[in-house]
């Protein structure tokens, strides 16, 4: 059986695709359908996903007038919004009030618990920043009596508080 | 090491040893990793990756790790090769399309392997036999550390590693397991155990990976959460989990062999006749029946044949695996025969 765009090649794939109930087969060599998968990706796929995600009705309303752009990488939001992809590391900071939203969406929490780079003088953890950090587990710990995880946690915050270094 | 070498090798993670390997095949770990500032790759334009390209691998090159390495520049390589790389694990789909600027690294024994622009600047994955993801996870974290030394890596204290896809953020890590779950599936109760999973917020995959189905009865289970807790605790909660998994397929292994051992023993030794008598045969038919070899050894029944040399089959029945073998392309009936042959000298017994 020909590939039915190209009628060239061998049809390796075989779609069934259904369009206002009317269900249609269409079978494809694999570089048609390679073509077509990728078209079918532009209409429906992770970007959507994405997007559907990041629809927070009234805050997005709220910024709709000013273009969000990452200066950068001049990507802006809508571009993330169409592509489901960041252009850029920076895109994080440009975009954050949407992506600490979306994020949490995904996966339950927008607040990273793991690893840090072992040369990290760019993005440096400010003491301060460790410390609230470490006072916030501390409170949890206790509301939720977990009484050892609190006294590791107390050791670490005197430790900081004497001018050890990062606590991880 | 040239790429033709790969194919007198076999990868470390295909060795069948390891924590339950009678039911995990492989444990794999993967970071996504990207430099501070720099255009990820969908946004970076041909000298741009280049540029990035030549600085990763530069960094490479002042690693002791990555002294016996390989590198692999995508434009160089010929479709035949990709297609190898990708039938053994060592990379993805996406990394062999628009190949400018893209380079795969393998470590000695194939045990790391590091796609550079793929989605991410660096994408790299370590593979072990068996269920070994906390082992799997250090080697890699050692790895990762020796890098970051070296390279400004795009991450913010409180959200983690940044990535293009926000649903990789944070640790940006998966960790994954390949398992064999042949009474699962001959026991009907498959679906239920992959519904569970799903609810848990873990993806199942087949053993081809990423929008393949599963074939055979190999199941790949990854984390999808990535954000919010550590890499230990992403290790624990799949571990918890496969744990289960592995319970429940032993239960049904038990069952079938108290319940059903004569037709059990039958189809198991039909699956063997079949691969050492065949002189054509189908990548699909092969791996249906490898499972049940493989089952048949993990139960102690097919005692003449060890579980590596059904993992070796499972990676070099595939069509660019069988091509390289024979050092020419072949067309697909050439590649039944092909594959056939392979199988009955493999399988030869003694």
């Amino acid at each position: 059986m020909l590939c039915d765009i190209c009628k060239k090649k061998k049809a390796t794939v075989h779609l069934t695709e259904i369009v206002d109930d009317q269900m249609t087969e269409m079978h494809l060599c694999e570089e048609c359908a390679h073509q077509k998968s990728l078209q079918m990706e532009q209409q429906f796929g992770l970007a959507d996903l994405l997007a559907g995600l990041s629809d927070f009705g009234k805050q997005v309303k709220d910024q709709q007038d000013v273009i969000l752009e990452c200066k950068n990488c001049a990507t802006t939001y809508d571009d993330f919004k169409k592509l489901g992809r960041l252009g850029c590391s920076e895109c994080y900071s440009t975009f954050k009030d949407h992506l600490g939203i979306l994020l949490k969406k995904i996966h339950g929490s927008n607040r990273h618990y793991g690893k840090a780079p072992q040369n990290l003088s760019k993005f440096e953890k400010s003491k301060n920043d460790v410390l609230r950090d470490l006072r916030h587990q501390l409170e949890q710990a206790v509301i939720n009596e977990h009484y050892e995880r609190a006294a590791e946690l107390r050791d670490q915050i005197r430790d900081l508080e004497k001018g050890g270094e990062g606590a991880s | 090491m040239k790429l033709d070498d790969l194919i007198h090798h076999t990868g470390e993670w295909l060795k069948g040893t390891g924590p339950h390997s009678n039911i995990v095949m492989s444990s794999r770990v993967r970071l996504a990793r990207n430099l501070s500032g720099l255009p990820f790759p969908n946004r970076a334009n041909k000298k741009m990756l280049i540029d990035i390209l030549n600085r990763i691998e530069q960094t490479f090159n002042q690693i002791d790790y990555f002294k016996n390495s390989i590198v692999f520049h995508m434009s160089e390589l010929d479709n035949i090769d990709k297609q190898f790389l990708i039938e053994r694990h060592l990379m993805s789909h996406d990394h062999a399309t628009m190949t400018e600027g893209k380079a795969l690294v393998i470590s000695h024994e194939e045990i790391l392997s590091v796609m550079i622009n793929e989605e991410d600047h660096i994408r790299m994955q370590v593979m072990q036999s068996g269920l070994n993801l906390m082992e799997t996870f250090k080697i890699i974290d050692m790895i990762d550390n020796f890098l970051s030394e070296k390279l400004p890596y795009a991450y913010l204290p409180n959200w983690g590693y940044l990535t293009a896809c926000p649903t990789n953020t944070g640790t940006a890590m998966r960790g994954s397991v390949m398992l064999h779950l042949p009474a699962l599936v001959m026991t009907k109760q498959i679906n239920k155990v992959l519904a569970a999973i799903a609810k848990l917020s873990f993806a199942t995959r087949g053993f081809y990976g990423e929008g393949t189905q599963a074939r055979g009865n190999f199941y790949q289970i990854s984390n999808q959460v990535s954000l919010g807790h550590s890499e230990e605790d992403i290790i624990q909660n799949i571990n918890g989990l496969i744990g289960q998994v592995i319970e429940q397929e032993e239960q049904a292994r038990q069952a079938l062999l108290v319940q059903n051992r004569p037709l059990l023993e039958d189809k198991i030794f039909r699956s063997l006749g079949i691969l050492r008598n065949a002189y054509i045969i189908s990548s699909q038919e092969t791996i249906e029946l490898l499972s049940m070899v493989r089952l048949g050894i993990d139960l102690g029944i097919i005692k003449d044949i060890n579980s590596p040399a059904v993992n070796e089959l499972l990676i070099i029945i595939q069509p660019a695996h069988l091509q390289k073998i024979e050092g020419k392309k072949l067309s697909a009936t050439a590649r039944d025969t092909k594959r056939a042959s392979i199988i009955r000298e493999k399988l030869s017994g003694g």
